[in-house]
């Protein structure tokens, strides 16, 4: 009971404190529709929805939280009042679920602009709704842990946006975004596979498309082992570098 | 009474450099214990192997008996801390902030609300509640990060320094705060390095310099190691003549002190045993010495603190300038 109060109240406090504000509420919507404007201005024609969506989803999602995530907790870092999160008697296992809650909220929230305006607007066919519902879920998780990853390294809020940047242009270069995997030259590719985000644009993509070129099972499960794997790297990053 | 708190060996170490060096202490329920030494003695180090914040590097801790070492998260049930700089949440307001803080550590809706309220009236900070941290001034941040430690009921209180930087009214306000606190049955752990107010709050004190405790004891044990000798200064109008003349009458008549002229108008008498100072007040108004006053020089805890640390009080004051 008492962990569920921690929880609920950490995860409500950084919803109203970060998430709920007016600039991260119109970033939501905004960053979504700047991305299909570029697509479109890209094609200089209406689009083949179905090639772009998925790589507007993962985007919207991927930059959505990378930022938030990075940014709020280095920015409570140097302000100390982590400390004071981490001096109370929670697992460091549930207070890393309550901070990361938020981001992940707000990457499925940073979906649903391009999800309705394809779906509603531009009438794109959804293959499997249930695979393209968990495969937001699942890249907003991946791509949140990502961005603990990086606050856990960051000292200042400039070194978590600098960070951030540095690992994902060339992760949406390298994810299948832009130029199926497949296509990228052969020494490139493995880069593609050590990315989490790749699995999570192959489900989108085999979701809605049914153009993913690895197996949706395999993608799944790669996917959710590197959810695990990037909660108790941060966790053991946390308890090391901030509990000297 | 129990001991709460007892600390075994603690060292911490950063690479080869030894913050804190082989410390042990224990303190007893409803005691107030101060860390007293310069920046960079290790007293915040200390705190934070206590809490949770930092890693021991070697020794043990207990809180009643539970090792804080292996359970530490049940060991922060039972502990508030108030780190050396405000640290709440500059959005919120002052009440929000007390009923996140009661939140984390599982408080219900209902009972984190009546007591967020009932800590700012304590607090005096009622008629601020509604502002925002950030709006606060930083006596009143102080205060409220002080009731924030107190919203789950904590048997033992941490404060890292907590008057440094604030104005004399919150000062007084705080080190107030903290004595009915202590009434009320609070233990508290102090650190500080404002000796006048180790030696107004504190039960027991312990001077601590690079990583190691020098001395524990209760401020009047402290002050007693330090008054080996006994001073007094007896001042004059004049004196009708020479100085040399007097010192040796009065050496004469009193072989068992040590008397000197400090000034002009001040001769000082300095003795291992007490002084009865009449005898020699008599002495001088019968030699035709106008006496205006005779006072005994007590050795402050400034002076233990000095003699047992060899840390000049100017390189303290400089740090307090500082800050």
């Amino acid at each position: 009971m008492k962990s569920a109060i921690a929880f609920s109240n950490i995860l409500l406090k950084d919803m109203k404190n970060y998430y709920l504000k007016p600039p991260n509420i119109s970033w939501g919507i905004l960053f979504p529709f700047a991305w299909m404007l570029m697509m479109f201005m890209r094609t200089k024609s209406a689009f083949d929805i179905a090639e772009v969506f998925p790589g507007i989803l993962a985007m919207s999602i991927l930059f959505g939280t990378t930022s938030m995530l990075s940014v709020t907790i280095t920015f409570e870092r140097k302000a100390r009042s982590f400390e004071r999160l981490l001096l109370a008697p929670v697992s460091m296992e549930l207070l890393v679920l309550a901070k990361i809650t938020g981001a992940i909220l707000f990457g499925v929230f940073n979906s649903i602009v391009p999800l309705l305006v394809s779906v509603l607007y531009f009438k794109a066919d959804v293959a499997n709704w249930l695979a393209l519902l968990s495969g937001i879920v699942l890249l907003s998780v991946v791509s949140t842990l990502l961005g603990l990853f990086i606050a856990v390294s960051a000292k200042e809020v400039f070194e978590a946006q600098t960070y951030s940047n540095f690992f994902r242009f060339p992760m949406i270069f390298l994810c299948g975004l832009f130029v199926p995997v497949l296509m990228l030259p052969v020494y490139i590719r493995p880069l593609s596979f050590i990315l989490p985000v790749t699995y999570g644009v192959d489900i989108l993509r085999f979701s809605i498309s049914g153009t993913n070129f690895m197996p949706a099972g395999v993608s799944f499960s790669l996917l959710a082992v590197f959810c695990l794997a990037l909660f108790y790297i941060s966790i053991f990053n946390i308890s090391k570098k901030w509990i000297k | 009474m129990s001991v709460i708190i007892e600390a075994d060996n603690l060292v911490k170490k950063y690479g080869s450099d030894s913050a804190v060096d082989n410390i042990s202490f224990s303190i007893e329920k409803g005691e107030i214990f101060g860390f007293l030494g310069p920046n960079g003695a290790g007293k915040t180090t200390t705190i934070n192997m206590l809490t949770g914040m930092a890693k021991i590097t070697a020794g043990r801790v207990f809180y009643k008996g539970l090792d804080v070492t292996k359970k530490i998260k049940k060991a922060q049930e039972i502990i508030g801390v108030v780190p050396d700089e405000s640290n709440l949440y500059d959005e919120m307001t002052g009440f929000e902030n007390l009923c996140f803080c009661g939140a984390i550590y599982g408080l219900k809706k209902k009972e984190r609300e009546e007591r967020a309220l009932a800590l700012l009236d304590e607090f005096q900070l009622a008629d601020a509640s509604g502002k925002i941290f950030k709006a606060y001034s930083k006596g009143m941040k102080r205060k409220l990060t002080i009731a924030a430690a107190l919203i789950h009921k904590p048997e033992i209180l941490y404060l890292d320094e907590p008057t440094t930087g604030i104005d004399v009214a919150s000062v007084r306000q705080i080190r107030a705060l903290i004595k009915n606190l202590n009434r009320e049955g609070s233990t508290i752990f102090l650190t500080t390095h404002y000796i006048e107010e180790a030696e107004r709050l504190c039960d027991r004190i312990a001077f601590i310099n690079k990583g190691r405790i020098i001395k524990i004891d209760t401020v009047k044990n402290l002050l007693e190691d330090t008054e080996e000798s006994n001073i007094v200064d007896v001042i004059f109008e004049s004196i009708p003549y020479e100085k040399n003349i007097l010192t040796e009458k009065l050496r004469e008549k009193f072989p068992d002190v040590e008397c000197f002229f400090k000034n002009e108008n001040t001769i000082r008498v300095n003795s291992r045993e007490k002084i009865d100072i009449s005898p020699i007040v008599n002495y001088l108004s019968s030699e035709k010495i106008f006496i205006y006053e005779a006072k005994l020089l007590r050795s402050t805890l400034e002076d233990a603190f000095v003699k047992m640390t060899g840390i000049e009080i100017d390189m303290m004051k400089k740090e307090k300038e500082k800050k």
